[in-house]
């Protein structure tokens, strides 16, 4: 049998599988980012496949903005319980009310910048010297250069121009205390790879992937989910609609598309037709050309 | 549906971000919210058209400078394949970028612009593609538009290419005429240069043949992590997990264990809740021997009739990636797969001349040189050379003062 018979998809998972078991192999206190969107819960399949029937050599950490759809976070709990795996979750709310980050005001406010200092606080409570991401470089230009093992500083700082040389499939996780390494073990799957690779391996998702009514406004030509985290005016007009979310961030950052989707089939078709990628929805990327380049090197997942 | 790693590679202004914007628009890959932010950008052709070179430029400092300073991954698929292209730097300072760019590359093109031919930059990637093994070589003779899509500035531009590839070691080399501009032979074949009988650039990238020759592949496969879940129903449990570099692994295949040289024999292979009774290349497994062996991360399991040399002197081809000078008296560390040991270059055998291809002796050796070394290991590495198994044939190295990845090997031959 020769390498170019593994069929796309077990290429991808072979590649990722030993990204995850060269992290478990290089570092003393790793630990797997979760945020309960899919990337990160293909992460999670992508764990089982590295390291059981053994446990996982790292813990799950999901940073809280406090503004999670509920969908999400009983997905959380859910898949914690089923896996018998750590846990760890750190707070935006607790940095708020430390005094350690402002909560920003104004109509387009969002938790999204804040949740990398509870992030930088986090990695440096646990002393993690590695954290395990669900990032795929299709998702934003900035991204397409990121490493697979990316060092960041002791300030959490990516360095786009200052970074180590990546060769075949070798990744070097050597750093200085202080340091850590952002790992992407899914960096060359594409939005659609990940929806394939769920579909093939029957991986339950949160709710809020499928198509579904709920309360929506429409800003700035997006449809956000109505809810107590979004500022709203009396301009702000509420509808019900059928709708689905291509990624799962923060309430107030994330937005819905309308869809019919109510089937993993139904949404890769709608995929594979789509005319707009998958940030399209975000709002924090659309801040200015650089957006995510900016907050990367302030040492944003 | 199979999957092609490919890298462009060009001197600055050759066109390959237009290249590959212009695969990306031909294969209908590029979405609407992105063209929309192509329309915004004040970069537009002097025609007024589109920029598509600004869809790989990702990073603030080459957008202001309108060059490729790090590797860009870009990623599309049409009904027969996937694609991974590496867009790399031409810039010599950014040659190092451009080694990482290419070394998971099954297939390079190398773009030449038609006005100028072959240039010294064309010798230096060709070289480097040479180096690294590149099964496969397409070269793009760019901007046909601007010399009247004539056949023979192309003839003669193949002809001095061909000049150069004897001096190379290249395996199997296709010459394309294109514009990347206009998109002549990108995404279909142009009525504009109907003297050329070939496929268009897409047609090749979608039917060029990628399967490795098998028979040069020995099983080989290093230990990333012994799974031991060491739970009362598995006590006995004990995995050695790692991806199959090369080769096959069957169940009841006689096993080596390097460096120690233990033997025993593969009981089973598990791939999650499956126990296929082969391993090939690519895969990521989990195997058992049948006896209790000390193996940890770092070891190499082998078929026993498949032996790699072992050894701690090696003579490989270095490609030196920092701003610091190489110091052959300081104590490196190499890395081998899952292997890490310290290291030192007891030799510089020659440093290569790449723009001419003459080889230099010299002591020292700088950023982006490259030439011909003997590394001497603390360690054995159980390795084979990198002509004949490419994934066992190479290692990186990592300076302990920063820890920053500071050279590539390619191993050639053993030296003791």
């Amino acid at each position: 049998m020769s390498r170019a018979k593994l069929d796309y998809l077990d290429e991808l998972e072979a590649e990722a599988i030993h990204i995850m078991r060269e992290v478990a192999g290089q570092f003393e206190r790793p630990a797997l980012l979760f945020s309960g969107g899919k990337d990160s819960i293909t992460l999670v399949r992508l764990a089982e496949k590295a390291f059981r029937p053994g446990k996982f050599p790292f813990p799950l950490v999901h940073i809280d903005t406090g503004h999670n759809f509920q969908e999400t976070i009983q997905y959380r709990d859910d898949m914690i319980a089923r896996l018998g795996e750590k846990l760890i979750v750190g707070y935006v709310q607790d940095d708020i009310d430390a005094g350690r980050v402002v909560e920003q005001t104004g109509k387009n406010a969002s938790r999204n910048q804040l949740q990398t200092v509870t992030l930088l606080n986090t990695i440096a409570k646990y002393e993690f010297d590695a954290c395990i991401g669900g990032a795929r470089r299709d998702e934003e230009k900035a991204r397409a250069k990121e490493r697979v093992f990316s060092v960041r500083d002791e300030f959490g700082q990516w360095n786009p121009k200052l970074q180590r040389p990546e060769l075949w499939d070798l990744y070097n996780g050597k750093i200085h205390k202080g340091e850590n390494v952002r790992v992407f073990p899914i960096s060359n799957w594409t939005e659609l790879d990940v929806w394939n690779y769920i579909r093939r391996e029957g991986i339950a998702l949160p709710s809020i992937y499928f198509a579904h009514q709920r309360d929506v406004i429409t800003r700035n030509g997006q449809l956000m989910a109505a809810s107590p985290f979004l500022n709203m005016d009396e301009e702000d007009v509420v509808e019900r609609k059928t709708v689905r979310f291509r990624t799962v961030g923060d309430m107030s950052c994330t937005a819905a598309v309308e869809s019919e989707a109510f089937e993993i089939d139904n949404i890769i078709n709608e995929i594979s037709a789509s005319r707009i990628s998958e940030r399209g929805a975000r709002l924090d990327d659309k801040v200015s050309e650089a957006a995510m380049e900016d907050r990367k090197k302030g040492g944003y997942f | 549906m199979n999957l092609l790693k490919f890298l462009t590679c060009g001197s600055v202004d050759d066109g390959k971000s237009t290249l590959i914007g212009r695969l990306l628009y031909d294969t209908d890959s590029i979405l609407e919210d992105q063209l929309e932010a192509l329309q915004r950008s004040n970069r537009k052709n002097d025609d007024g058209t589109i920029d598509l070179a600004i869809l790989t430029d990702g990073l603030k400092a080459e957008r202001e400078q309108g060059i490729t300073i790090d590797v860009a991954y870009k990623y599309f698929q049409t009904e027969k394949r996937k694609f991974i292209i590496a867009d790399t730097p031409g810039h010599i300072q950014y040659t190092r970028n451009m080694v990482t760019g290419a070394s998971n590359a099954g297939l390079a093109i190398i773009l030449i612009d038609a006005r100028k031919g072959v240039i010294e930059q064309t010798i230096r990637h060709s070289f480097l593609v040479s180096m690294l093994e590149i099964p496969h070589v397409m070269v793009a003779i760019n901007k046909m538009d601007m010399v009247d899509y004539d056949e023979a500035v192309f003839n003669k531009i193949v002809d001095d290419y061909k000049a150069l590839t004897t001096k190379l070691h290249l395996h199997d080399v296709r010459y394309i005429p294109v514009s990347a501009l206009r998109g002549d032979n990108i995404g279909s074949t142009s009525d504009r240069t109907a003297w050329y009988k070939g496929p268009s650039l897409l047609d090749y990238l979608e039917t060029v043949h990628t399967d490795v020759n098998e028979d040069n592949n020995v099983a080989r496969m290093p230990v990333q992590w012994v799974v031991r879940p060491q739970t009362e129903e598995l006590h006995d449990y004990r995995g050695y997990a790692g991806k199959v570099l090369s080769g096959t692994f069957k169940v009841n295949d006689s096993i080596t264990v390097l460096p120690s040289g233990f033997t025993s024999v593969l009981e089973r292979i598990e791939v999650f809740d499956k126990t296929p009774e082969a391993a090939a290349a690519g895969m990521s497994v989990t195997l058992h021997l049948k006896d209790e062996i000390d193996i940890s991360r770092g070891d190499v399991l082998v078929k026993s009739s498949e032996l790699p040399h072992v050894g701690q002197m090696i003579e490989a081809d270095l490609c030196w990636m920092d701003t610091k000078p190489l110091d052959p008296s300081h104590t490196y560390l190499v890395q081998h797969n899952s292997k890490v040991t310290r290291c030192r270059i007891s030799e510089v055998l020659y440093k290569m001349q790449i723009n001419t291809l003459e080889k230099e002796f010299s002591e020292d050796f700088k950023l982006n040189d490259i030439g011909r070394i003997v590394i001497k290991t603390a360690e054995p590495l159980a390795f084979d050379v990198y002509q004949k198994n490419k994934a066992n044939g190479r290692a990186i190295i990592i300076d302990t003062r920063t820890n920053v990845t500071v050279g590539a090997l390619m191993f050639r031959a053993a030296a003791d």
